[in-house]
């Protein structure tokens, strides 16, 4: 590898993701334009032509949005059992096996504390790369503990999610865990602290019907697929085409269920904005 | 009830029954003494009905959960409640058929029902939108819930959903954002709530209205996170073969493990209501009976708790659910 296409420590590392691709060119996925990786590097992955945003890792988005040296992570060692000894072509074990491999990483969501320009946040982001983000027991504990420490130390709660559907290998308790992050979430609607969520492409099913629509605020990054049903579960109950457009983000800023669409590059600033106005203390917003 | 329809694994009961009837037709016309002979056919067919329910695998469990026959919501409060009175809409953009809801009578008691609704033949079917809510239809029932708790009465869910609807007005109006506020909701509702599955319970449609203190299924009921046979769709993609199908779907029913057996031993339900020997199907008044017998044993328990000891208690059951381990 060349020295001018290392990673460079600032930007947005590109890891293992199908997405992007390990190469000097890459074609955007959305308009076919050609990129440099370097100038994607410096453009937080987001296509110069289209607007397109490449997915990004679960750590790429830690340092987009935390202070550098803040992130402090919690719960790392959990990992997925396998409650129902699900039978597959494939043992749950060994597929949570190899995404762990894969990703480095032990289940589909980082989480812990750190700070965004300096306001201390209970954080939690989704890695789509560990079996498509989808949410079983340790993705649940992970975001109902994470709810608890904004509880327990009175820290807004940020949450990017990404997700491509339920822990089918969880069964039932895979289900369950919309009910135990939305039961947690009732309380710190309760006690007023904020909650910030933040949809990536893409963020559907289970993940999108709990705590991802939750937010006293959600935002999202521009042209992701977010919804319920997946598009192709529709087309088919429909038995027809969908509408150009359908499901994304603008889509649903349009329909009245997002209260803004962000580019990456202003999520910091936007969240870190967005906490100031909603907590207590009434911080001004330019004594940074 | 019409009773022409049965499932693959109900006809040689179905052979025997007719059997009976025929030598019943020809006793009485004939004048025949034809009882040790009936007497013999009808042990013979109970020992078939209690041999084949006892070997039922969970793919043929979600079968009678489906069967076109079984007893729906509104069949259930006629004989479980008095004085239902229907409340319809969201209050916001519709009415939604595939849920209903209104007051009604247990016993001495005034509660709030709310159930989904599924209808029975090709027209009612269209009406209730096979039992697959709008958003409206979560709406509406967030809407019944508050009321009820505005004037302290109970609240009575029956479940019974393929899943909530997917289609284009669907997620327009926000499928996903009112299921995710009701299961929020139900945490904060300060009124006892106990559900029952009486039949299919599919993912986020069912836990949309699924949150409560008391969690009950009906025995030959299903409740997942995906059907069997969505389930096997994902994991073996179109499969042409209708026998490989098949297998494939009794695969993910017992991979899945949906049925009351599974959910209690997973400690998700806190009980299972006997159905009739054959399923609910049989026999409409037993079925309500049981389930009646049950709503009037667990209610009164759960009304002498104040908001604040339901509500801590409602939380803790739902914050322990899952499996996972730390290394
Ligand atoms: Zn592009």
């Amino acid at each position: 590898m060349v020295e001018w296409f290392k990673r460079s420590k600032k930007g947005i590392s590109s890891d293992e993701r199908r997405d992007i691709p390990d190469g000097v060119w890459t074609k955007c996925s959305s308009c076919g334009e050609i990129l440099t990786v370097i100038s994607l590097e410096k453009s937080y992955w987001v296509c110069s032509k289209c607007d397109y945003h490449f997915r990004i890792s679960a750590d790429s988005y830690i340092k987009l949005i935390i202070d550098d040296g803040t992130f402090e992570e919690y719960d790392g060692n959990l990992i997925s059992g396998d409650p129902l000894k699900f039978k597959d072509s494939k043992k749950y074990p060994e597929r949570i096996a190899a995404a762990r491999k894969k990703t480095g990483k032990n289940d589909a969501v980082i989480s812990g504390l750190g700070r965004i320009n300096g306001l201390d946040a209970s954080f939690a982001v989704m890695d789509f790369n560990f079996i498509g983000a989808s949410m079983g027991s340790v993705v649940g504990e992970k975001i109902a503990r994470a709810i608890e420490r904004s509880l327990d130390r009175e820290f807004p709660l940020v949450i990017v999610s990404c997700s491509g559907g339920a822990r089918m290998m969880e069964g039932i308790l895979s289900l369950m865990q919309m009910a135990k992050t939305s039961a947690l979430l009732s309380l710190l609607d309760k006690r007023r602290i904020p909650f910030i969520s933040v949809l990536t492409n893409p963020t559907t099913a289970g993940v999108m019907a709990s705590y991802a629509s939750l937010g006293d605020i959600i935002i999202a990054e521009p042209k992701a697929l977010l919804g319920f049903a997946g598009p192709r579960v529709i087309a088919q109950t429909i038995g027809g085409e969908l509408p150009p457009g359908f499901q994304s983000s603008e889509f649903l800023l349009e329909h009245g269920f997002l209260d803004a669409i962000v580019q990456r590059k202003n999520l910091k600033e936007t969240i870190s904005k967005l906490l100031k106005y909603m907590l207590h203390d009434n911080i001004s917003l330019f004594d940074q | 009830m019409d009773d022409k329809y049965y499932l693959e694994f109900e006809k040689p009961i179905v052979e025997l029954d007719n059997k009976i009837k025929e030598i019943r037709d020809l006793a009485g016309s004939s004048g025949a003494d034809l009882e040790e002979e009936i007497k013999n056919l009808e042990k013979k067919r109970n020992k078939l009905q209690g041999d084949v329910y006892s070997r039922l695998n969970r793919w043929q469990r979600v079968q009678l959960a489906r069967h076109p026959l079984r007893p729906y919501s509104l069949d259930l409060v006629s004989l479980i409640f008095d004085d239902f009175i229907e409340l319809h809409g969201d209050r916001y953009f519709s009415e939604d058929r595939a849920l209903v809801g209104g007051f009604a009578m247990l016993n001495n008691q005034a509660v709030m029902f709310v159930g989904q609704q599924k209808g029975r033949n090709v027209k009612q079917r269209q009406y209730r939108n096979f039992g697959m809510s709008h958003p409206e239809g979560y709406r509406k029932a967030l809407r019944l819930f508050c009321l009820a708790e505005k004037f302290g009465r109970p609240i009575i869910i029956f479940i019974d959903t393929p899943g909530a609807y997917c289609g284009i007005g669907a997620e327009e109006r926000g499928q996903a954002e009112a299921i995710a506020r009701n299961i929020r909701e139900m945490f904060a509702i300060e009124v006892p709530i106990v559900i029952v599955i009486i039949g299919e319970g599919a993912s986020g449609g069912a836990l949309g209205i699924g949150i409560g203190d008391i969690v009950l299924m009906l025995e030959n009921s299903w409740y997942s996170v995906i059907s069997p046979e969505g389930c096997a769709a994902i994991l073996w993609k179109s499969v042409d073969d209708p026998k490989q199908l098949e297998a494939n779907r009794i695969q993910a029913a017992e991979s899945l493990k949906p049925t009351s057996s599974d959910l209690l031993d997973l400690g998700i339900i806190d009980g299972i209501i006997p159905e009739p020997l054959g399923g609910a199907h049989r026999d409409y008044s037993a079925t309500a009976k049981n389930i009646k017998n049950k709503l009037v044993e667990v209610l009164p328990n759960l009304m002498g708790k104040n908001s604040q000891e339901l509500l801590a208690d409602r939380l803790r059951k739902y914050r322990s659910m899952g499996e996972f381990l730390e290394i």
